[in-house]
């Protein structure tokens, strides 16, 4: 395998990282809302907040990605195959984040909340200087798991057209008899890509400030 | 925009074909990656350093990497290397090989969680290395590795849906053909949608009842 064949993986891999990238920051923006609902007292924004976890954990990802890839034109939205894309990655992740966040919120000691009361912080206060930072911190290693997860799981946009690592190298297989090669490269270089969101994640978890586990 | 489901009824009996396939495909791949699984965990803590080293670059590699990318390395590169299989076998066994990597790793983690102490206990009161295996480390790794393995075994039913891109004719196949035939692609995932999401919703109930049976007395047991 030649390494211009090599290069064209490497610069297809760009839009990989890309996709998951804004998918993993949308999904988290939607998880903090979906989590929110989660845990909110009122029963009316517990059960579509529930819903939402179900289905988009209950349907396979390639499903979901087909579903919103024809179902946004029939009802009149044209978006380009990428916005689709986007789209399905960031409600699936957004569904495994917001269960994660609602795990941390839940888990921040009751103790702690309450002296804050004590001393007369505000709610708002509360959640800016106790809940979120400890939340945050005891959900970072699983959003760390999460963004590998999204890393893999952008091969199957591939599905709907959009030219990315493993598109490419479907491509380049089709066209030059190496699928042996040419799929194990692709292989290495997601792991090579998610070995070093690993490694990132745990050096960012280590100088996190907050509760250690 | 028309919303017609009756075009999807009249094709049911493909429908019911597609859904055998995917069921059966499932119980056989997640089977064999549950026991290829064990087999792994139990090389790695019995197989010395060198095998233990070995498997744990493979189970990194088969981690690392999408299920899109093994399959089609199945698929596509076996021919070149003398493995031709047809769609179905080729998909069982790549979605056994990726379900073993991660069922190893669960088997693992539940042989390294069994308190050192009973098995220290074992060994003063004379039992054996094949009695502590059989009565002490088995029997507390089960409790252990349901919840985990109960999990792999919905991933692995969701990703039979992959399978359809190698032209398995699995139920995602099935009902996306229906769809493009009768141009009713949003009716037809629809149907796909609410099948999967019914049957991982049944599977994880039934599974956590089977935990609360099996686990009834885990509190005195661990």
């Amino acid at each position: 395998m030649s390494t211009k064949l090599f290069e064209l993986l490497l610069q297809a891999s760009i839009y990989t990282v890309t996709i998951s990238v804004v998918s993993i920051l949308i999904g988290f923006a939607i998880a903090i809302i979906v989590s929110a609902m989660l845990l909110s007292r009122q029963r009316l924004f517990v059960l579509p907040g529930k819903i939402f976890i179900s289905f988009f954990r209950g349907v396979p990802l390639l499903v979901q990605l087909l579903l919103i890839y024809n179902l946004l034109p029939v009802i009149g939205i044209n978006v380009p195959s990428i916005v689709a894309a986007i789209v399905g990655l960031s409600l699936c992740t957004a569904a495994y984040q917001a269960e994660n966040l609602r795990g941390g919120f839940a888990s921040v000691p009751s103790g702690l909340v309450e002296s804050a009361e004590m001393v007369g912080l505000t709610p708002m206060q509360i959640f800016r200087r106790i809940k979120a930072p400890i939340a945050l911190r005891l959900t970072f290693p699983a959003l760390v798991n999460e963004a590998i997860l999204i890393l893999k799981a952008s091969s199957l946009v591939s599905v709907v057209g959009i030219v990315e690592l493993t598109r490419m190298a479907q491509d380049l297989a089709g066209s030059t008899f190496l699928p042996l090669e040419i799929f194990a490269s692709a292989g290495l270089i997601y792991l090579a890509i998610n070995w070093i969101v690993a490694l990132a994640g745990g050096l960012i978890e280590r100088s996190l400030p907050g509760v250690p586990r | 925009m028309t919303f017609d489901i009756n075009v999807i009824f009249s094709h049911l009996p493909e429908i019911a074909s597609g859904a055998f396939v995917t069921i059966v495909i499932w119980i056989v791949a997640a089977l064999a990656a549950a026991v290829l699984g064990f087999l792994v965990a139990v090389a790695r803590r019995f197989g010395g350093v060198l095998l233990d080293r070995a498997f744990g670059i493979v189970i990194a590699v088969l981690r690392g990497t999408p299920f899109l990318i093994q399959i089609f390395l199945v698929y596509y590169g076996g021919p070149f290397i003398g493995l031709s299989l047809n769609p179905i076998p080729a998909g069982v066994v790549g979605l056994s090989i990726y379900g073993a990597a991660y069922f190893s790793e669960i088997f693992r983690s539940g042989f390294a969680a069994v308190p050192k102490g009973h098995i220290e206990a074992g060994l003063c009161v004379g039992l054996t290395h094949t009695q502590i295996v059989r009565r002490i480390l088995l029997p507390e790794m089960t409790m252990l590795v349901l919840p985990p393995s109960l999990n792999m075994t919905i991933i692995l039913m969701k990703e039979t849906a992959v399978l359809s891109i190698i032209t398995v004719p699995e139920l995602t196949a099935t009902l996306s053909a229906i769809g493009s035939q009768q141009y009713a692609f949003v009716e037809a995932l629809f149907v796909l949608a609410l099948f999967y999401w019914a049957l991982v919703e049944i599977t994880g109930w039934l599974g956590r009842l089977a935990e609360t049976k099996l686990t009834r007395f885990r509190f005195f047991n661990i």
